[in-house]
């Protein structure tokens, strides 16, 4: 079943174009890959769908309803969460608030100021299991700020994980930690999201990573799709081993 | 036996109420151990200490720098004043009863504007703001009483129940409003700590530290903002109501920008960076500003040459130094 649809979706910056009339599908409860070089126009992509940019034109629709030009909250509400390509962390605040500020604002409890933050026990109780399902359980009073590449890049997709989204874009949560550390990263992601019935989009450029995690490979180049398909199919597509291998296209 | 939510993550607030409770006993019984001059500075450091609290959930808490706070505090004084003068009202209960919503009815206002925009843009707007009410003070002087001021005669307190008149009365007021301000004050502490603790307060930090983010959780930025501007601006009005019969007089010169940057001193002195700094600035600042003037005309060169040894020296102020040495000598003790 189509969860998210992109028809004709187009971003221009000056005379790049960012996103060149892209139709993206998809598919609920997938684990996808969104490949490409640099400047591929995957983040933007991200970022238009996620309300971090508005598109030029085009049509966004998530289950079936149009989000074209709704609000990041909005977008939010509807299910779609996200995390960043630099890591985006609460620095001052603890590893246990950072998850819970996300459920606080979930379930709209943000505005109760007349009440400890740590006595909301259903919210302690569901920031905790979070944390123990990313393996930071024992981090959990440890400010962010002080945390390990590692443990912030999952702390980062924990905290969109926490929002409990239907589609959660993860923007290169392997970049910038050790090859051990990018298996362990993305063994916990990919393993707490399927257990958690999440559809996720990953940017990532490690195509080991890719091709292991993956359900479905999407590859972008100059803002467009280049190929679609199953890990097998991508292995063995021409074009993507060109761009991968910095080669020009077949075509 | 797996450790249950609450037990991995509240914190033991034991310390905490304790400390609270002997400064709060150690408060009650300075009277009786200092004189009447120095009961009145500590009720004057006291109420500086709301001002900074207020003022610090703006600064340390959503990271957002008010030039503009003196319209708050001069807002709360002249409130007094006026009800004072056109409503001849004499209860200290009224005054604050009124003078809180109108400072936070500016508050809001004002906060309405100045949210729109951070950093250097929103320290201008509130500095124009603040001075818009300095000239207004300035301009109608039929109303305001001009560079005079207003004149603000001791009030009852209690509900009319404690009043100062006769021989005696100035020792007696200061005495009594001494303790007025203390329970005041210690109210104003146990709001602010349950605010900045609240899920309210956290969303402000999450603001304060990342902007993005906070907005990717779904926060709606301009709105925290704007609540943190009302508190805040109302907290620092509710210094200046206090402030003004023990003063006894208002003038333009509680709106006037230097007095927001007072405040700004006083924050930065104690630490913006924690709960408590911004309370031990306000009653130190209070100190040092009295003493310095005291000591030499130059004053002002007196106090700035604190405030650049301040922030060279001791960026984190008198709490946040402390602090670190506290962390440090642990440290040390550690095998």
């Amino acid at each position: 079943m189509t969860l998210l649809k992109t028809v004709d979706l187009r971003k221009q910056f000056g005379e790049t174009r960012a996103c060149d009339g892209v139709n993206f599908i998809v598919k609920e409860g997938e684990f996808l890959s969104l490949v490409g070089s640099n400047g591929a126009g995957k983040t933007s992509l991200v970022n238009l769908i996620s309300a971090h940019l508005q598109p030029d034109s085009g049509q966004i629709l998530f289950q079936d309803k149009d989000i074209t030009f709704t609000t990041v909250t909005d977008r939010i509400r509807a299910g779609i969460a996200r995390s960043f390509q630099i890591v985006n962390l609460f620095d001052g605040l603890s590893v246990f608030d950072n998850v819970a500020l996300s459920i606080f604002s979930r379930e709209g409890k943000t505005s109760k100021l007349a009440r400890l933050a740590e006595h909301d026990d259903e919210v302690a109780g569901e920031a905790l299991e979070v944390l123990s399902q990313f393996g930071l359980a024992s981090k959990s009073n440890a400010v962010a700020g002080g945390l390990a590449q590692g443990e912030r890049k999952l702390l980062d997709v924990a905290i969109a994980y926490a929002l409990r989204p239907k589609l959660l874009f993860l923007d290169e949560p392997t970049s910038g930690v050790s090859t051990h550390d990018k298996a362990q990263i993305m063994d916990t992601v990919s393993s707490v999201v399927r257990a958690g019935r999440v559809t996720a989009v990953v940017i990532e450029h490690d195509m080991d990573v890719v091709f292991r995690y993956s359900d479905r490979i999407v590859m972008m180049h100059e803002g467009r799709f280049l190929a679609d398909g199953t890990p097998d199919e991508i292995r063995a597509n021409k074009d993507v081993a060109s761009i991968l291998l910095g080669a020009p296209l077949a075509s | 036996m797996k450790p249950t939510a609450p037990a991995l993550t509240r914190r033991s607030h034991v310390p905490l109420l304790a400390a609270g409770a002997l400064a709060f006993i150690v408060l009650l019984l300075l009277p009786a151990l200092i004189d009447i001059y120095q009961v009145q500075l500590l009720t004057y450091g006291l109420i500086a200490a709301i001002a900074a609290l207020g003022f610090n959930l703006l600064l340390g808490y959503t990271g957002l720098l008010s030039f503009g706070h003196s319209a708050f505090f001069g807002i709360g004084a002249y409130t007094v004043a006026f009800l004072l003068r056109y409503l001849d009202l004499h209860s200290m209960e009224l005054y604050i009863l009124i003078g809180i919503p109108i400072a936070a009815l500016t508050s809001a206002l004002f906060g309405y504007i100045c949210v729109r925009h951070t950093r250097i843009f929103f320290g201008i707007l509130t500095l124009a703001l603040s001075q818009v009410l300095y000239s207004l003070a300035l301009k109608f002087f039929w109303v305001t009483g001009g560079t005079d001021g207003l004149r603000v005669p001791r009030p009852t307190l209690l509900a009319g129940l404690v009043n100062f008149q006769g021989a005696g009365s100035f020792q007696r007021f200061i005495n009594a409003y001494y303790y007025y301000v203390v329970v005041a004050f210690a109210i104003c502490v146990v709001l602010m700590w349950v605010i900045v603790h609240s899920p309210f307060g956290k969303a402000l930090q999450a603001i304060r530290d990342n902007e993005v983010r906070a907005r990717f959780l779904g926060l709606r930025i301009r709105h925290f903002r704007w609540a943190a501007f009302l508190i805040s601006g109302t907290f620092t009005g509710l210094a200046g109501i206090l402030w003004v019969p023990l003063n006894g007089l208002t003038t333009p010169e509680v709106l006037y920008w230097p007095f927001s940057g007072e405040i700004v001193f006083a924050a930065l002195l104690g630490g913006f960076r924690n709960f408590t700094g911004p309370i031990v600035g306000g009653i130190v600042f209070n100190y040092l500003k009295t003493y310095a003037i005291a000591t030499t005309e130059y004053w002002q060169l007196l106090l700035g040459a604190v405030l650049v040894a301040l922030v060279l020296v001791l960026p984190t102020g008198i709490v946040g130094g402390l602090s670190k040495l506290a962390a440090g000598l642990r440290g040390k003790e550690k095998p």
